[in-house]
């Protein structure tokens, strides 16, 4: 912390230029692992079945207001202990995995699997009109009006101080932005073992690499795939109580831009690859964050947009992906 | 339960069946339907809702049970081949519908062209034609893009809405009529058309439809913000009305089209006006791709649907091949973006969100890509249908979205799915579009 402390006498924003630049790096690595749980779901399915799971970002929107629901009927508010509500958060964080595991399963065996072998875009389309099914269905049962959450989690810690004529400018980071974070790399940690030594990593590898082959060498295809769709929406679901965490609001449009800018994530990262995923979450996090921050609030979606297309221009195989051998 | 295969008997089997759909009901709508979040001061409470929760599990399970008796207990090759109907009855209304379908299109035309003067036409049956020709002549154009050139494009939308700013930001600065103002919103969106598909155009398929979504989301949102510019959520209002041709309007009073052409006045004249304008100009959005399809180019266009290596190896510039049929499928969808705001006399960004693009993209999709037909019936059935369910507003979106889902498994090359040639040997003859492998070509 001493060499940033030092840099901060240059202030030229309120508060001091690294103070400021520190407060969004936080802010940008929570919002950055929210986007990187998203871009999971989107990496893994495309890696197996080479579609856009474009309903992913609503099956995020559904863990969200699962979650939602089942923190109202727990009755969890600020006033339950640190420890106490820690430990509801992770009941409600495990009953969101499950039901938004069920949506996912659900969609695929009902949009995706008939189509499989089907040509290229029809699985787009029905997976478009999952996510018009999705949000629409949500909407009329959970209402259109957005739905405030009171903050769970409290309190936080001064990682930096800094005094000066201007007045006082602290760096915070909250309880809630320490859950999140290592809630998110546990889950990472956990699923990259998952992939690298389980009977079940090594058979989604091998269906991502040559489906047909995997098929022979008797792995069940259509179970794996179910599978792949399961893990992505559980992680998706864990995002959505993350965002919900941090945002305190949600509404049944919020999947769209999420999903969009994990799409984002993913392709930056290079799609298939799943610490891409991560990376490419983290960077758009971020990107988001200081562009917020430092220029204008308004256009933050366009800056994460605009990063896309330059990111498929200049580098279509992503940070961390293979590049693609065209074959005839 | 999975280790021990006993062989279980059909009942057995249905009933495990049926369980299991239960209980995959149960955790999708226990908790979103079965408890229902409301804000309240301080918070928010619950409000259970069990009996409906119950309801739409028996439902669900009601359903796949008449899936278990019904349909899948047809054997496989009997019922969709033997009916009780003979085979030469079958024979003969399938000419009949051949002949039918050749007598369709003139047919439909002659009615487009009557149809504002039928006795029982009224006000609302002429605004709901004139909006089902507007998704006409927006299919048509992007029938080019996704159809003919085979990409598939998510931001359609944003070409219609540079189109609709267009007209309404020339005819409020400069005051230019209508008829000037629809050239130069055609020849604008066409150039962003350009400017928007140089960068991208070297994607393959999905990451272009990606990046078209991104750049459609770009444009609305830089629309919402350019508060001085594009009047930001507010939009813009006071559109001036089409008049004839430049030579009168359709005011009531002396010098108007009433008055001018010695009739009575009506405020339908208008209405019917805008109806002809908007069928002419779908016509020529339907004729130019007709004709396109049988030049070099639109045959470059299709070659690059089926093939783009092929294309890049007969020395095909496919960079060009694309930009044009992303320009001219954006130049249709200025021309409509500019009927549009002429026809609202008010836009605002909230006409031009994703689900505008994607209802366009469903209508070719589900007409079949390609089929100029298909995307006239797949409007007036989808515009139509959004007329039928406007009771159940609320419902609507949701219907369409199933519908979509439904439609594609049924049938995923949409409902008129074949090939015309338009080179051929001999004779012409309709190809399966299951024999082209569409969109292989990244």
């Amino acid at each position: 912390m001493a060499p940033f402390a030092m840099n901060g006498a240059k202030s030229k924003m309120q508060g001091g230029l690294m103070e400021y630049f520190v407060q969004q790096l936080v802010n940008g690595v929570t919002l950055g692992s929210i986007y990187g749980l998203i871009a999971i779901g989107y990496t893994l399915v495309y890696g197996i079945v080479g579609m856009i799971n474009f309903a992913h970002g609503d099956i995020f929107m559904v863990g969200a207001f699962v979650a939602l629901i089942v923190i109202t009927a727990l009755g969890l508010t600020a006033s339950t202990g640190l420890g106490l509500s820690i430990l509801a958060l992770i009941l409600v964080l495990v009953i969101s995995m499950v039901v938004a595991s069920v949506y996912g399963w659900t969609v695929e065996r009902v949009a995706y699997r008939p189509l499989r072998g089907s040509f290229r875009l029809a699985p787009l389309i029905t997976a478009i009109g999952m996510s018009i099914v999705l949000q629409n269905f949500v909407q009329i049962s959970q209402g259109a009006r957005v739905k405030p959450l009171q903050p769970i989690i409290s309190g936080g810690h001064t990682l930096m101080r800094r005094v000066d004529a201007q007045g006082e400018f602290a760096v915070q980071i909250s309880n809630m932005q320490i859950f999140i974070i290592v809630i998110t790399f546990s889950l990472m940690v956990a699923f990259t073992l998952l992939i690298a030594k389980t009977p079940l990593g090594r058979a989604q590898r091998a269906c991502e690499q040559d489906t047909k082959m995997a098929a022979l060498s008797g792995i069940n295809v259509d179970h794996t795939i179910s599978l792949t769709f399961v893990l992505g929406a559980a992680l998706a679901a864990v995002a959505g109580l993350m965002f919900l965490l941090y945002y305190g609001v949600i509404d049944f449009f919020i999947g769209f831009v999420a999903g969009v800018k994990a799409f984002t994530a993913a392709v930056l990262g290079g799609i298939g690859s799943l610490p891409g995923a991560m990376l490419g979450g983290m960077v758009i996090g971020l990107i988001e964050t200081f562009w917020s921050a430092y220029f204008s609030i308004e256009y933050k979606d366009v800056a994460a947009f605009a990063m896309l297309a330059l990111v498929l221009i200049f580098l279509p195989q992503g940070l961390l992906g293979k590049p693609e051998v065209e074959k005839v | 339960m999975m280790q021990h295969k006993a062989p279980q008997t059909a009942l057995r089997r249905m009933v495990t069946d049926l369980v299991t759909t239960a209980v995959i009901a149960l955790v999708i709508f226990g908790v979103m339907v079965g408890l229902k979040t409301d804000t309240i001061p301080g918070g928010l409470e619950l409000t259970p809702r069990w009996l409906a929760t119950i309801e739409i599990v028996a439902v669900v399970v009601l359903g796949r049970l008449m899936l278990h008796l019904i349909w899948w207990r047809r054997k496989p090759g009997v019922g969709a081949g033997t009916t009780w109907v003979p085979a030469r009855v079958l024979r003969g209304w399938a000419h009949t519908l051949v002949h039918l379908g050749k007598l369709a299109r003139p047919a439909l035309l002659v009615f487009a062209l009557v149809m504002p003067f039928l006795p029982f036409t009224d006000r609302y049956l002429l605004d709901l034609s004139i909006l089902v020709l507007t998704y006409i002549m927006l299919g048509w154009g992007l029938n080019i893009v996704v159809g003919l050139a085979g990409l598939l494009d998510l931001g359609y939308v944003a070409f219609y809405a540079v189109g609709a700013y267009s007209y309404a930001l020339l005819a409020a600065h400069f005051g230019w009529s209508f008829w000037l103002c629809l050239p130069l919103a055609g020849i604008l969106a066409s150039f962003w058309g350009i400017i928007l598909g140089f960068p991208v155009l070297r994607l393959r398929g999905d990451y272009l439809a990606i990046v078209t979504l991104a750049f459609g989301e770009i444009i609305r949102i830089v629309l919402l913000n350019w508060y001085w510019f594009t009047g930001g959520p507010d939009g813009l209002s006071g559109i001036p009305r089409p008049d004839f041709f430049g030579i009168v309007g359709f005011e009531r009073g002396p010098g108007g089209f009433a008055d001018t052409f010695g009739l009575e006045y009506s405020s339908l004249h208008r209405i019917i006006f805008l109806y002809f304008l908007i069928l002419a100009l779908a016509l020529l959005t339907n004729f130019v791709t007709m004709r396109l399809r049988r030049l070099p180019i639109g045959r470059a266009w299709e070659a690059l649907r089926e093939d783009e290596i092929a294309c890049r190896s007969l020395g095909l510039n496919t960079t060009t091949v694309k930009l044009s049929a992303f320009a001219t499928g954006a130049m249709f969808a200025g021309f409509a973006g500019a009927f549009f705001a002429t026809r609202q006399g008010f836009i605002s960004p909230e006409s031009f969100t994703f689900t505008e693009s994607a209802l366009v993209l469903a209508i070719v999709v589900l007409g079949g890509m390609g089929s100029q037909m298909g995307v006239v019936i797949a409007a007036v059935a989808l515009i139509g249908g959004f007329e039928v369910f406007r009771e159940f507003a609320q419902y609507r979106m949701l219907i369409f979205g199933l519908a979509m889902v439904l439609i594609m498994i049924w049938k995923p090359r949409g409902l008129i799915s074949g090939r015309e040639p338009t080179i051929f040997l001999g004779a012409r003859k309709s190809i399966s579009a299951d024999l082209v492998s569409q969109g292989e070509g990244h």
